[in-house]
């Protein structure tokens, strides 16, 4: 498949992205930068200038709504992706009202209580729409725990071992790894019709 | 019995296990899990009594902060 035919396929389909933190911000840029037809991005909080680590946004954007910077981000890089922006703290029932059409969800929040909150309602309610982890991408180094695995209608990323922690934070390299490894099989999915 | 645990093969000399004795044995001590027996979300409080045998597939996922 040439880019041209991959952005053929690609401008059809709707990827939800729940989170705009480290992994949300990243995962997003990628699916657009490729040509992604339609993205719906949910985030409730601000740009920090402690995000700017890992987080896909700029130093003049600090104070700002985390989903209007990431839609413009985006334009910026590729008007033609179509951004659906909900600014919202994201829970079960949001979770199918805003998500339900989309042809991938991908999870990028960054509490487990929300990971776990958005694998069992999509099991629960969404069970035939495939669903993208990042679990595991705290420090840095050991590049190569990090991995891929899929279980069901679930796509797990990451080294699904490393918590975040005072001396354990979430750094751009890592975080960026597993976002674009969340990318990547989102991409596995769509073009390969999985 | 041989099942399937997390993508891989895994053998147990008992015949069958519930969902509590597994994680005691393989020592998964996360408290967030998320728990599927051959594509079935199994609820905490069903651990102690959802019985696995020969041939099932087992998810155990742990839910890790970081994002």
């Amino acid at each position: 498949m040439n880019f041209k035919q991959i952005k053929e396929k690609l401008k059809d389909k709707t990827v939800g992205i729940a989170g705009c933190g480290g992994l949300g911000s990243n995962c997003a840029v990628a699916l657009a930068r490729v040509g992604v037809g339609k993205l719906i991005i949910a985030d409730f909080d601000v740009i920090e200038e402690n995000n700017l680590n890992r987080q896909y946004y700029f130093y003049n954007q600090i104070g700002r709504k985390k989903v209007d910077c990431l839609s413009e981000n985006i334009q910026l890089i590729n008007p033609g992706t179509e951004v659906e922006v909900h600014d919202i703290k994201l829970d079960a029932i949001s979770i199918v009202e805003i998500y339900q059409n989309s042809d991938v969800i991908v999870e990028a929040f960054d509490k487990a209580e929300m990971k776990q909150t958005i694998v069992e309602t999509a099991s629960k309610y969404l069970p035939k729409t495939p669903l993208v982890l990042g679990l595991g991408m705290a420090g840095w180094g050991e590049s190569n725990s990090i991995h891929c695995r899929q279980a069901d209608n679930l796509f797990i990323c990451g080294d699904e071992v490393r918590e975040i922690s005072e001396d354990l934070p979430p750094l751009a390299p890592r975080v960026g790894i597993v976002a674009h490894m969340q990318a990547n099989t989102v991409l596995e999915i769509l073009l390969n019709e999985l | 019995m041989n099942i399937t645990l997390n993508n891989r093969p895994q053998f147990f000399e008992e015949e069958s296990l519930t969902i509590a004795e597994i994680l005691k044995l393989k020592k998964f001590s996360f408290k967030m899990l998320v728990i599927k027996v051959n594509g079935k979300l199994i609820k905490k409080n069903e651990c102690a009594t959802q019985e696995v045998v020969d041939g099932d597939d087992v998810q155990i996922i742990h839910l890790i902060s970081g994002g």
